[in-house]
């Protein structure tokens, strides 16, 4: 009997795979050719990466040698172009061969890389990331010492090349436009670990950077060269941006081609004798990129072309980064969204970050990192799609911790962990030992089983998991204790903890600081990210890198949003002084800009309201000119220092009072603080500038200058107490700036100075300051902070920082439309 | 019945979604009032008009966290998917969602 003509064009994963999915359910049916373009037999393709990294050889590799063909009366004809299929006659057109004829034809062409063109993207020395000789370009090139490597792309594949080029002894750099790594898998947070273990792995990486041009020296690349003109020297660049289907045979014989070769579910093209699978297809609007969904095609194919049955309904996916130590996978909705639920877990000490997605009461996506052993068990939650409610207790530390509890309520499968089982990830405590404590040592309290156990004592994930323990040992015995209150919902440490841990461990970015802490979000929310951003600066007046997307508006726009949406503007007058040049070019702006409202403030200032957001760089540029700065009205910062005329005028002064705040204002001003700090310096006990109500004020006496803090006139009214008193204007000045120090870097964020006080107490304030030596070493480290911070930002914002902020996307849509 | 079966939405390019600032917003002008985009931490973008449903806030100048924004006036807590309240403001008005499409790293906008 003679057989029917398989054809398969394609020698690759997709099309070799499909054939063994048909010889396995009927190896007599076919006779089977396979065109491959490559010159060589079957290899795995994704273990390219490690290939590269050396850690395995093309041998290893090989998914089919040469003895499968011949054994399976394959017929393999390697390094071959097919130059067109005839589909009435259904023949192929082989580069110089005679017409191959086919009864069925399977399309498995794959899909090619993507060559951003680039200038210079033909210079020697580009390559792409796809096959065995794109690797063997770039291990040859690995082999000059001291070579550098750039791969554009910061995906999957991006990351595995530099790695594996690294690994080969270049210096790589990955260049990534988004401001995440592989942002189509992993969130924020994993990304920032993922780039902390590359880093660690030599491996550095340039986030949301755009390629513009690619440079080179007598034909050969010599380094990339980016949008805001930096340039990064290399001589090898990797392209590995995407893939794109290979469709264009398919389109060429008139296939209905879209992204990729159009197929049905049972992966037939628009022509009944054509199929067509892998990385070439699209189905149901979806292109392929990863492994998973070929096997499932090639599954449905083998049944589809022996029992004529078989649909491929599409595929969840999976990722698994393939980079040796960094454990990372990804799955589903892995980003969340409308209607979904996120558990996070993070432990610290093990670099492991834990995002389950849950949707409607059923796994929808997970991001794993640094430890992924249970990608497989989230995976199959998420593909069966059954209810997780009973376990979701324990969901996120796994399959072991959760295995045997469904079915139960959560306490009955608390009450069912085995007491091997482990409670605390991050101190390795199973539930025997907190049993044991608990009814051992007679232990009633959260805080006492952390002390003994250290169980809940780190990340504080566990803490349902142990007071639920703490309630099953104890009955109604237990009440649930509560420690410091907490920053927010995103995390169980209070501001204390928060803060000294962002010193002791050296913390000094947002993500780095919600990863020690293991924040239980993956970006924080608007209560706790303007806290960390300014317990940072405050730790690191040099170098921290501002996130001005963690301040408020009013901080970001350096003005004041009104109630309509437009802003208020207040220049910064030194203690309340000003003068006719001043008034004058006031006067002119409030014209120029038709400002409606022009009020003085209880801090001695000129406050014009209603200035439209657009029109702030303008107003500034015009105020500068004139010689003034941002007064920081806005801010949680120093606001004013208001003063009464003193020595100079008054006839009952007793010192420079206005002297005193213009050096203090001048000194202090541009200094971010928890919050705002208002001052006020009287010349007389009299005190016509109010000194007695404000944060820290200061009266002066015939004999010298008393310091007073705490003092409150809003939502509460308070009378200030009495610090110190000090004789020369020196040493009013050194104490009130170490007062402020000692403020900025022990209060809880949005703590004004008062309440600051009743939590610590006047003794211990007065303390830190008592010392000269202590309150020098405050003085000048608020001074060494000043040097980073006096910096007027209007005029930074007049000379086009944050242009953005002021001005809209487009006016393309200003029109009503024709 | 409906008359206009043609794409029944116009959409204007109106620019690049680098150039929405990640974790922030930028504002688009249009005769019925701004339309506010954001951009969250994990690169999606969102269309909302720029008015908070409670006091009309300009959403657009509010802190962007998760797949939301604090509205810069009274901070209540707007879902960028949906644009309505969260939390204890939920089911107090929204903010309309206006037509968004991503193509080759640029954002489209249909009319609000």
């Amino acid at each position: 009997m003679t057989r029917e003509k398989l054809v398969v064009i394609g020698n690759g994963m997709a099309g070799c795979r499909a054939v063994q999915e048909v010889l396995k359910r009927d190896p007599d049916r076919y006779e089977i050719t396979i065109f491959g373009a490559e010159p060589r037999v079957n290899y795995d393709r994704i273990m390219l990466s490690p290939v590269l990294a050396g850690e395995k050889a093309f041998e290893d590799i090989v998914i089919n040698d040469e003895a499968w063909y011949a054994q399976n009366r394959i017929t393999l004809h390697t390094g071959c172009t097919v130059e067109g299929i005839d589909l009435t006659q259904r023949v192929i057109q082989v580069a110089g061969q005679q017409a191959w004829p086919y009864d069925k034809l399977i399309l498995a062409t794959g899909s090619e890389p993507i060559r951003l063109p680039l200038p210079g993207s033909d210079l020697s020395g580009v390559v792409t990331f796809r096959d065995l000789d794109d690797v063997g370009a770039m291990i040859t090139a690995s082999a000059n010492p001291d070579s550098r490597a750039v791969v554009i792309g910061g995906g999957l594949l991006g990351i595995e090349a530099a790695y594996g080029l690294s690994k080969r002894g270049m210096k790589a750099t990955v260049v990534h436009l988004m401001d995440v790594l592989m942002e189509r898998q992993l969130d924020a947070s994993a990304s920032f670990l993922l780039t902390e273990a590359l880093a660690q792995k030599g491996v550095e990486t340039v986030l949301e950077a755009q390629s513009e041009a690619i440079e080179g020296k007598d034909g050969k690349v010599t380094g990339l060269r980016l949008k805001d003109g930096r340039v990064l020297p290399c001589d090898l660049l990797v392209m590995a941006v995407g893939i794109r289907p290979s469709a264009g045979l398919a389109k060429a014989a008139g296939l209905e081609v879209n992204r990729g070769v159009v197929v049905d579910d049972g992966l037939r093209t628009s022509d009944p004798a054509v199929f067509a699978i892998g990385e070439c297809v699209e189905h149901r609007g979806q292109c392929y990129g990863l492994v998973a969904p070929i096997w499932d095609m090639c599954r449905t194919l083998g049944e589809a072309l022996t029992a004529g049955t078989g649909a491929y309904e599409g595929s969840a996916l999976s990722t698994r980064l393939k980079v040796s130590g960094v454990d990372v996978f990804s799955a589903g909705k892995h980003l969340g969204g409308e209607g979904c639920e996120d558990i996070v877990f993070r432990d610290a000490g093990r670099g492991v970050y834990k995002r389950i997605v849950l949707e409607d009461g059923k796994v929808a996506g997970a991001v794993l990192f640094g430890d992924a052993a249970d990608g497989a068990w989230y995976f199959d939650l998420m593909r069966s799609g059954q209810p997780v409610g009973d376990i979701r207790e324990t969901l996120v530390f796994g399959q072991a911790a959760t295995e045997g509890l469904r079915g139960l309520d959560p306490s009955a499968a608390v009450a069912a962990m085995a007491d091997t089982a482990e409670v605390c990830g991050c101190n390795g405590v199973c539930k025997g030992e907190i049993v044991n404590a608990i009814t051992g040592q007679g232990l009633t309290t959260l805080e006492t089983v952390r002390a003994v156990t250290k169980a809940s004592a780190s990340c504080g994930t566990c803490t349902p998991l142990v007071e639920k323990l703490l309630k099953l040992s104890l009955g109604d015995a237990f009440q649930a204790q509560s420690g410091p209150k907490p920053v927010c919902g995103c995390t169980g440490h209070g501001h204390d903890e928060v803060r000294r841990r962002i010193v002791a461990e050296d913390l000094r970015s947002i993500p780095a600081a919600m990863q020690a802490l293991e924040w239980a979000t993956p970006d924080g929310c608007s209560t706790c990210r303007p806290a960390l951003n300014y317990y940072l600066l405050c730790a690191w007046p040099e170098g921290y890198r501002d996130d001005r997307q963690s301040r408020f508006i009013n901080e970001r726009v350096h003005a004041n949003i009104q109630k309509d949406g437009t802003y208020s503007v207040v220049p910064r007058m030194w203690g309340g002084v000003t003068s006719a040049a001043e008034l004058r070019a006031i006067a002119d702006v409030v014209d120029k800009f038709a400002i409606p409202t022009v009020k003085c403030t209880g801090g001695q200032r000129i406050d014009l309201l209603g200035v439209k957001k657009d029109d702030l760089p303008a107003v500034w540029s015009d105020l500068n000119a004139a010689g003034m700065v941002s007064g920081h009205a806005y801010g949680k910062a120093l606001r004013t220092v208001k003063t009464c005329v003193g020595t100079d005028w008054c006839r009952f002064g007793t010192q420079d009072s206005t002297g005193l705040g213009v050096r203090l204002e001048k000194f202090m001003w541009g200094s971010w603080t928890p919050a705002k700090v208002k001052l006020g310096i009287s010349g007389c006990p009299r005190n016509c500038s109010e000194a007695t109500c404000k944060d820290i004020g200061v009266i002066c006496v015939d004999s010298g200058y008393e310091i007073h803090v705490g003092g409150a006139a809003g939502l509460h009214i308070r009378g200030t107490e009495i610090l110190t008193k000090v004789a020369t204007e020196e040493e009013a000045i050194w104490t009130i700036c170490a007062v402020a120090q000692s403020y900025r870097e022990t209060a809880w964020y949005l703590e004004r100075i008062y309440k600051w006080m009743d939590r610590l107490g006047i003794e211990w304030i007065r303390a830190q300051v008592a010392d000269p030596a202590d309150r020098k070493a405050l003085y000048d480290r608020f001074a060494y902070s000043q040097r980073f911070y006096r910096i007027d930002p209007w005029a930074e914002r007049v000379a086009g920082r944050d242009s953005h902020e002021f001005n809209p996307l487009s006016r393309r849509m200003e029109m009503a439309p024709a | 019945m409906n008359a206009l079966v043609l794409d029944p939405i116009a959409w204007t390019d109106v620019g690049a979604v680098t150039d929405v600032p990640v974790r922030g917003a930028r504002r688009v002008p249009t005769p019925t009032g701004d339309v506010a985009i954001f951009r969250t931490g994990d690169g999606q973008v969102f269309a909302l008009v720029d008015r908070c449903p409670h006091k009309g806030g300009p959403l657009s100048n509010g802190i962007v966290h998760g797949h939301a924004v604090a509205c810069p006036l009274h901070n209540w807590s707007i879902s960028l998917a949906t644009g309505h309240p969260l939390g204890a403001d939920a089911g107090k008005g929204c903010a309309p969602t206006v037509p968004l499409q991503i193509r080759d790293g640029r954002i489209y906008l249909g009319q609000p």
